[in-house]
């Protein structure tokens, strides 16, 4: 085939974008994995944390978080009495080595796992200029960091302090629950590793997940319920006091 | 960087996530809505008075509006990105619109009103002006040289018309600035419907402020009267429009204390500690209430001329750093307390940064060397505009 000086100039760029999707290769491939099927969400029992951070250091290592910046963190309560509006909180580290032995007398110390609660209605997608941060079909809010342009806006809308600007990519980064796994029928780095199974991933769309018979018959809780965002992290045992 | 903090803050929340360039981002649009507004009072209210700063007005309204969009680009992550939003706008972020309003206001509104009522004397620059100065004003005729009593007219009632159009569309340009925080429900100390009016009014201000202000000094710096009329007019303007503003303010600020809800303690501690300064003396005190009580001894008084033009000068200045220090209580104060309501952090702001204050004192500087250009090239002045105009007809 014979080609002229002109031709060839207007298909070089478009060979160049073909190359950079042959070097990128194709994604990991999950093909029984149906977004519709599935609602995902998770189920937090207080009551069983003991606070040794393995799920901040699993969910660090499993996501290359930077250093000082959480997709979940370990916060430790202490309210004495009835005061509960004004609980003293500490989370060193993000709760990544566990905590030293508290130092107030009386009252009660609970520890209280934070991540991204998924919510339906979230406020961090709402406010997005790009849509470059959405819900999935299967109920995960993510970010396309290809699109992100790092305006920040999402993270002043999270009720829940749960997004980061990431310093190496400048994009909003949070909790995917481990969406590379999940998706792969495998459960999330920081609830594979609790050792009290304090997280549990569920699946609100499977009938057969024992979440829903856990639901019918616990209290349970979301954070700042009256911000209405349609939170996904249900919470057992969840104090008054706690924000 | 160790960022000192107090009580219990999120993790995520202890660095600042919007710095002293998102400050001057609502300040700039501010200016612009405002001077817009001022420049209507002529063009459409037929407030004669106010004349001299009419034009003066539009293109201070220009100069501002073509840098207000460069403290957001500096501080994306990723700026070449920005143009996304214009392809693929996300149509319930109050973000995203922020292009189209800001092209709609400054393609539709701002530079074709400054084009059709400048028409005329474009034209006969470019029949009076040699060498390159020809070319850029034959450049700016778009072509169309016929400035015909017919044709004048029309340009008349089409900047009417844009007028009409453009005070809907400054009002649009700041008080979504002011949804932009206010509808952060997140956040108690932005997440108020009264938000995007109390901006309003505080970009009239700040507008009516600047154009009185620059009005004034250029007076002086071409040795020419100060028309009191004008600046007696203007400065009244300024007096009611900042008690409407301040009203609205004190509303908030009575409404939250009597309300008192689960931010309340935490927002109370910061005014007292840490926005003390900044909120209480410069905003409050030194921003709002001197300024106001300067320009009421104006009103009921009747003091000389000299004395006015101090009071006025000074009220101005004054009121240019009470309306920065509102937009700096809104949007690094919203940012120096934990959505738990148990601590606050501390905003450490560098000098020589991307976000610094350097860069914010160049972008502050900034509009005013365009508005030289612009006035160069565009003389506000009547005088210099009929001066050119016989200066041609006698060419002819």
């Amino acid at each position: 085939m014979k080609m002229t000086r002109r031709q060839l100039l207007v298909l070089l760029p478009a060979a160049a974008v073909a190359w950079e999707h042959v070097l990128a290769g194709t994604p990991e491939a999950s093909p029984n994995y149906d977004m519709t099927e599935h609602w995902w969400g998770m189920l937090i029992d207080i009551t069983k944390c003991i606070g040794c951070g393995s799920c901040v250091r699993a969910c660090q290592l499993e996501n290359h978080v930077p250093d000082d910046y959480f997709r979940t963190w370990v916060e430790r309560y202490h309210v004495t009495d009835w005061e509960m509006e004004y609980p003293k909180v500490d989370s060193p580290g993000g709760g990544k080595n566990g905590f030293r032995p508290a130092r107030e007398e009386g009252g009660k110390n609970f520890f209280v796992p934070k991540l991204c609660n998924h919510c339906a209605d979230s406020p961090c997608t709402q406010v997005c200029p790009v849509g470059a941060t959405f819900v999935s079909p299967d109920g995960v809010v993510l970010v396309d960091q290809k699109y992100c342009l790092g305006c920040r806006y999402c993270v002043q809308a999270c009720p829940y302090g749960c997004r980061f600007i990431n310093p190496n990519t400048k994009t909003a980064n949070k909790c995917t629950l481990c969406y590379h796994r999940i998706t792969k029928g495998l459960t999330t780095a920081c609830c594979e590793v609790c050792p009290t199974a304090t997280r549990q991933l569920a699946d609100l769309k499977n009938p057969k997940d024992p979440i829903h018979e856990f639901l019918k018959t616990h209290s349970v809780q979301v954070l700042k319920p009256h911000l209405a965002t349609g939170s996904k992290c249900f919470y057992y045992g969840l104090d008054g006091a706690v924000r | 960087m160790q960022i000192p903090v107090e009580g219990f803050m999120y993790p995520n929340e202890v660095e600042l996530q919007w710095s002293v360039l998102i400050v001057l981002y609502p300040f700039l649009t501010g200016l612009v809505a405002g001077a817009f507004i001022l420049a209507s009072l002529e063009r459409v209210f037929r407030v004669e008075e106010v004349k001299p700063t009419y034009r003066l007005a539009l293109l201070t309204a220009l100069a501002f509006l073509m840098i207000a969009p460069l403290p957001l680009q500096l501080h994306l992550g990723h700026p070449e990105r920005s143009f996304e939003m214009y392809l693929t706008p996300h149509t319930s972020s109050a973000m995203a619109m922020f292009g189209f309003v800001y092209l709609w206001y400054l393609l539709a509104v701002l530079v074709l009103e400054i084009w059709l009522d400048y028409r005329r004397d474009i034209v006969v620059m470019s029949q009076s002006t040699t060498g390159w100065k020809r070319l850029i004003y034959r450049a700016l005729t778009l072509g169309s040289s016929n400035i015909s009593e017919r044709a004048l007219e029309i340009d008349e009632r089409a900047g009417w018309l844009i007028t009409v159009i453009g005070i809907p569309s400054a009002f649009l340009l700041h008080g979504y600035v002011g949804f932009i925080f206010g509808s952060v429900k997140a956040n108690p100390w932005w997440s108020s419907p009264l938000m995007p009016v109390v901006f309003l009014f505080s970009a009239m201000v700040s507008g009516i402020a600047i154009v009185m202000l620059l009005y004034m000094f250029l007076c002086w710096v071409r040795d020419e009267e100060i028309d009191m009329r004008c600046v007696d007019t203007v400065a009244k303007y300024l007096f009611y429009t900042f008690i409407v503003d301040f009203s609205l303010e004190m509303l908030d600020l009575i409404h939250r204390i009597y309300e008192a809800d689960e931010s309340f303690r935490s927002l109370d501690f910061m005014v007292h500690s840490r926005l003390y300064f900044s909120h209480i003396l410069l905003q409050i005190l030194l921003g709002t209430l001197a300024p106001i009580g300067l320009l009421a001894l104006t009103q009921v008084l009747k003091l000389p001329e000299g004395q006015r033009k101090h009071i006025y000068a000074l009220a101005g200045c004054l009121t240019m750093v009470g309306i920065f220090a509102m937009r700096w209580n809104v949007v690094i104060g919203g940012q120096l307390f934990s959505k738990s309501f148990l601590g606050y952090t501390t905003y450490k702001m560098g000098f020589v940064a991307r976000e610094g204050l350097l860069t914010a004192i160049i972008l502050t500087i900034l509009p005013f060397v365009i508005l030289a250009v612009l006035i160069k090239f565009l003389p506000p002045w009547p005088e210099k505009s009929t001066a050119a105009i016989s200066a041609a007809a006698s060419a002819d």
